[in-house]
This record gives structure tokens, C-alpha cells and sequence, in this order.
């Protein structure tokens, strides 16, 4: 394990290290996404001036859940973002080389590349989370502390199995990238906002099909004291690291089965 | 125990294609259709066919890429598309057409990542390293960004970056495509040098004719996804229109010669061809038969090369696999 993480800093650092030829571009490309991604925030703030809550929750409070959510979503953009390129490596047969070393080939994929743009997102997240820890009003106890830190851990284990299980169908249709992106997003998206102002139907999705649910939301709820209006218990508050395995879990068997289906190019 | 074993080996795709707007039409490719064979430890094979024949779909099959639809394969006793990570490291594989190194460091730098991968320890690293140095003479590009070498320095690297972990069997597709005739026999020395330096078993497919004649002890030759051929390369000649041909200069025009164990196959002029077989009669005994049946004033013996011999075996597209000796 620490041997295989001693290995990914150094997959890594030869990326930047490739990177780092055009590093104007580099510190620009930082900023220029730390910027664009208050757009994002900015559509929240938007709907606050016209309402003074949503589903029951205030501003500060969505600002709570946006926090969360964007600090694990960007997080584990930073971590697995190169699947994005998944589907350049099987088109082009690339994929081959990463079967005849040996390393798990969804590490390699993982370590194959680095997108420091994507710190950026990460900063813009954790800063809208320390405004939200800020100013929402909540007696801070140790556990609603402990719980901001598992909401964000397990939270990126979550969008990255996620991420891994639905990239997979690139080894099938080699394209189709964009409909991945799409259910990422949307993942993202949907872990933004209170589940109260769902349908039933998404309600039930987001905390049990593609579970991102226990990103933000039930965390959130846990640290502010909400009732659930699928009438969970509170412990379910505490689930996320156990949700995150489990989703872990059926990723990993995904991704291996999609490994073996992979059918090389050429030759 | 042989080292690589293919039993009935099948690898079939399933291809969509478009048949007008919507409708698609679905066909199975039998891309291997049952292939058997045994590879020794310490040997070197050329795995030779047509485009299209199978070879790199073997050899995919046999680093575990690619998963069998059917049959047996074990290499070094491991099951490849089952047990891919503990037989990576004991085997090298090299694409002539795809690249391991990493593009934009010194070529330094990626031996230096792979050895982590794989983890070598420091001194075989160390010791490889140096020998590989000396033998494909890196030395004056070890510092250099990978995508500003030379194919043939690339090629260098990218053999180097195959062996470092000391494989015990080294699966090269088509290593000398598109290299100038220095750097292919370059590449050529290299193999036959770790071949009986250090014992390691060396399968290449190939479409160089020079590689098979200067490396390859055994060959096995496939088409449509069968193996057709399995033996060396002297009995490949004989048994496939491995005829010699003797170029007869007459004193003049005459019709075709009549002589045992021969036959006329072309006539032009007063100089006739005559083909025969090695195991029909011999050069000397047809030029006395020759000479006793006409004047003649020249003669000249050409030899079948495995050019000649291989395009035959794809023409005939030979229908049973013929065991070697």
C-alpha cells in the first residue's frame, strides 16, 4: 500500500514534471477555474434572491451541502479526472501497454496523468465550505466536526466509484465519454441541493441507485439537525464511509469485468 | 515442461456492421480459430503470417490482454488473462507500433519509473542498465526527451525498457517495422545476444524475411487464423515449393529439355529454367544430364528464399498445420 502510493507520487510528479515545460499556462489554467466555478455558485445565490429558502433550508446551509459536495467532487476529479481520457486509450489500443505491467491497470490509468487545473475547483469548493462552516448556525460538538471530514472522504470515494463503475461502458462503445460526463455531473449536481425539493422517484435515486445522496445530504442533515423526509434513522448519517465501500466494491468487480471485455485495436 | 503452451486456443469478435440506416448486421470473426503449440525455454520463434492472419492476437493472448473464447494457454505455468500481474513480471513484451515510454522525459527518466513499476531491484537495475548501455549504445541519448529521438533510438529505448526486469521470455510484435536496414540489424544482434547471454525465450512476429532467416530457429506460420506451418526453416523450404531452379544458357533455341527429376518451367529464347527438388535429385546430377542432352554454354543455380516460400504458403493457403521435425 505505501509502496503503491510511493509509486503514484512519482507516476504523478513525472506528469507535472512534463507539465511543468509550460508553467504560464499552468498557473493560469488554476486560476481561470477557480474563477469559472463561482459561475456555478453564483446560480445558487441567484435562486436565494428570489426565495428565502428551499426545501427548508437557507442559504448558509445549501452553502453547506455545495461545500461538501464540491470539495469531494473536485477532489476526486483531481484523483481519477484521467478516465476521462479512458476511451483515447482503448481507441487508440494504448490500453494495451497498461495490461503488461505489473500494476492494477485502473491505478496506471489513475497515475497516467494529472490535471493540476483541476486544484482550482478544489480551492473554489473549499472556500465556499469555510463560509458555510462559518456562518451556519450549529452548536459544534465533536461529532458533527468528525462528520464534515467523513462527509468529504467518503463523499470522493462515492462520485470515484461512481466515476470508475459507469466510465467502464467506454470499453464496449469506445466513445460515449459524454454520457458519462453526464451522469457524473448530474451527480454532482444533485448532491448540491436539499433531496427535499426532489420528486419521490429522485429522491430514491440519489440515495440508493447512484448514491450520492450520502455525499452531502445526509451529512449535511446530520450537522444541522434536519429531519429526513424519507424518514431515515440518524445513524444513516454516519453510513457514508459504508456506502463508499460498498460502492467501491461493485466498481471494482465492474471494472474488472469491463477489463476483460476489452478487445485491443488493430493487429 | 515447455514454457508457452497454446491448446485449441479460439479468440473470436463480434463485429457490427451497418446495414442501411438503422438495421446493423452482426458477424463473428474467428480471428484464432484453434491453435496448438509448444514453445521450449531458451528458443527463439518467428510467428509469421499475412496481415489479418492472427499473430498479434496470439501474442495479445498470451501477455493476457486479450481473454481466449476458448482453449488452454499457460505461459511459465500462469494462466495470462487470469494471472496477468504475477506473469508481467516475468515476461517482456514489445509493440513495434506502440510506445511505453514516456513521451515528453529524458529516456532516463523512464527506465528509471519503470523499474518501480516493476520493481527491480537496485543492483539488477544498476547492471542491466550498463549492459544494455553497451550493447544498443544508449549513451549518447539517455538525456534526451523521448519524443525528439530517432525511430531507430526510440526502438533502442523501448527494447531496453522491455528487458530491464529480467524477463525470461521476451514477446516482441513486428520490432524492426519501419527501421532503416542498421538499426534493424541492430535490433537483430540485441536478441540473439540475450537470447544465448541469458537464456531468454524470444517469440517475434514479423513480416522482415531477414529477421526469420537470421534469428529464427523455428517457425510457426499462420493464416486465417490457423497454424499452418510448425517446423524450421530448411524443411519450410523443402516441403513448400522449396524448388531450385537451374538457369540453362543453350547454344541455341531448342524445345523444352526432357531430364529426370526436373521440370522446365519457363523457356525464353535459347535459356531455359528448370526446377527441381533437393530430395530429387542434386544440382551436379541434373548438370550432367544437361549437358548430355544439349550443348550448352552457361548455367546458373538460384536457391529458393523464404520470399518465394512464404508467398506460396499464403497462395496455397495450406489446409492442414504440418508438425515439424
Amino acid at each position: 500500500m505505501a509502496e503503491s502510493l510511493a509509486l503514484y507520487v512519482r507516476l504523478v510528479s513525472a506528469r507535472v514534471r512534463s507539465q511543468w515545460q509550460y508553467r504560464a499556462s499552468f498557473a493560469l489554467d488554476i486560476l481561470g477555474v477557480f474563477l469559472v466555478t463561482f459561475l456555478d455558485f453564483l446560480a445558487i445565490l441567484v435562486i436565494f434572491h428570489n426565495v428565502p429558502q428551499l426545501g427548508g433550508w437557507t442559504v448558509e446551509e445549501v452553502a453547506l451541502l455545495y461545500g461538501i459536495s464540491g470539495v469531494a467532487f473536485s477532489l476526486t476529479q483531481l484523483a481519477v479526472g484521467q478516465l476521462d481520457l479512458l476511451h483515447q486509450l482503448i481507441r487508440d489500443g494504448n490500453f494495451d501497454l497498461v495490461l503488461i505491467r505489473p500494476r492494477g491497470s485502473l491505478f496506471q490509468v489513475i497515475a497516467s496523468d494529472f490535471r493540476p487545473r483541476q486544484v482550482g475547483r478544489v480551492l473554489q469548493a473549499a472556500t465556499v465550505l469555510v463560509y458555510a462552516l462559518v456562518s451556519v448556525d450549529v452548536a459544534w460538538t465533536a461529532g458533527r466536526v468528525a462528520m464534515v471530514v467523513v462527509a468529504v472522504v467518503g463523499g470522493a470515494a462515492i462520485f470515484a466509484a461512481v466515476w470508475v463503475a459507469a466510465i467502464c461502458i467506454v470499453f464496449w462503445t469506445v466513445e460515449g465519454r459524454e454520457s458519462v460526463s453526464s451522469v457524473t455531473d448530474a451527480g454532482s449536481f444533485l448532491s448540491q441541493y436539499p433531496i427535499d425539493v426532489y420528486a419521490a422517484w429522485l429522491q430514491r435515486l440519489v440515495t440508493v441507485l447512484v448514491p450520492v445522496a450520502f455525499v452531502a445530504y445526509f451529512p449535511a442533515s446530520y450537522i444541522l439537525d434536519k429531519p429526513d423526509p424519507l424518514g431515515a434513522p440518524s445513524w444513516v448519517s454516519f453510513a457514508s464511509p459504508a456506502v463508499a465501500l460498498v460502492a467501491a466494491l461493485v466498481a471494482g468487480y465492474v471494472w474488472r469485468f469491463a477489463v476483460r471485455h476489452y478487445r485491443s485495436a488493430g493487429g | 515442461m515447455a514454457q508457452i503452451e497454446l491448446e485449441a486456443v479460439e479468440k473470436t469478435f463480434v463485429v457490427r456492421r451497418k446495414r442501411g440506416r438503422v438495421r446493423r448486421e452482426r458477424t463473428v470473426v474467428r480471428a484464432v480459430d484453434g491453435i496448438s503449440f509448444e514453445i521450449e525455454a531458451g528458443s527463439v520463434a518467428g510467428y509469421i503470417g499475412p496481415n489479418g492472419a492472427g499473430k498479434s492476437t496470439t501474442v495479445k493472448m498470451l501477455t493476457g490482454i486479450l481473454v481466449p473464447s476458448s482453449g488452454r494457454i499457460s505461459v511459465v505455468g500462469l494462466e495470462p488473462s487470469r494471472q496477468r500481474l504475477q506473469l508481467a513480471r516475468r515476461i517482456g513484451v514489445m509493440f513495434g507500433q506502440r510506445m511505453q515510454l514516456w513521451w515528453d522525459l529524458p529516456l532516463i527518466d523512464s527506465f528509471q519509473l519503470l523499474r518501480h513499476i516493476y520493481k527491480v531491484p537496485g543492483d539488477h537495475y544498476r547492471r542491466n542498465l550498463e549492459r544494455f548501455r553497451e550493447l544498443l549504445d544508449l549513451d549518447g541519448f539517455l538525456q534526451t526527451p523521448v519524443r525528439q529521438l530517432s525511430l531507430g533510438q526510440r526502438i533502442r529505448g523501448e527494447l531496453t525498457a522491455a528487458m530491464l526486469h529480467d524477463p525470461e521470455i521476451v514477446l516482441l510484435d513486428e520490432p524492426t517495422i519501419g527501421l532503416d536496414v542498421v538499426a534493424k540489424e541492430r535490433v537483430r544482434e540485441f536478441l540473439t545476444e540475450v537470447n544465448s547471454e541469458r537464456g531468454v525465450t524470444v517469440l517475434l512476429t514479423t513480416h522482415d524475411l531477414d529477421d526469420i532467416e537470421r534469428l529464427c530457429s523455428r517457425l510457426l506460420v499462420i493464416d486465417h487464423g490457423r497454424l499452418i506451418y510448425d517446423g524450421d526453416l530448411e524443411t519450410l523450404k523443402q516441403r513448400y515449393g522449396g524448388e531450385r531452379v537451374l538457369v540453362v544458357d543453350l547454344e541455341e533455341p531448342r524445345e523444352s529439355l526432357q531430364v529426370d527429376g526436373a521440370h522446365v518451367i519457363r523457356v525464353e529464347g535459347s535459356r531455359q529454367w528448370l526446377a527441381f527438388r533437393r530430395d530429387e535429385t542434386s544440382a551436379a546430377r541434373l548438370t550432367a544430364a544437361v549437358t548430355a542432352a544439349a550443348p550448352v554454354r552457361d548455367l546458373e543455380l538460384h536457391e529458393p528464399d523464404i520470399e518465394d516460400v512464404v508467398r506460396k504458403i499464403y497462395a496455397e493457403g495450406a489446409s492442414e498445420p504440418t508438425a515439424g521435425d
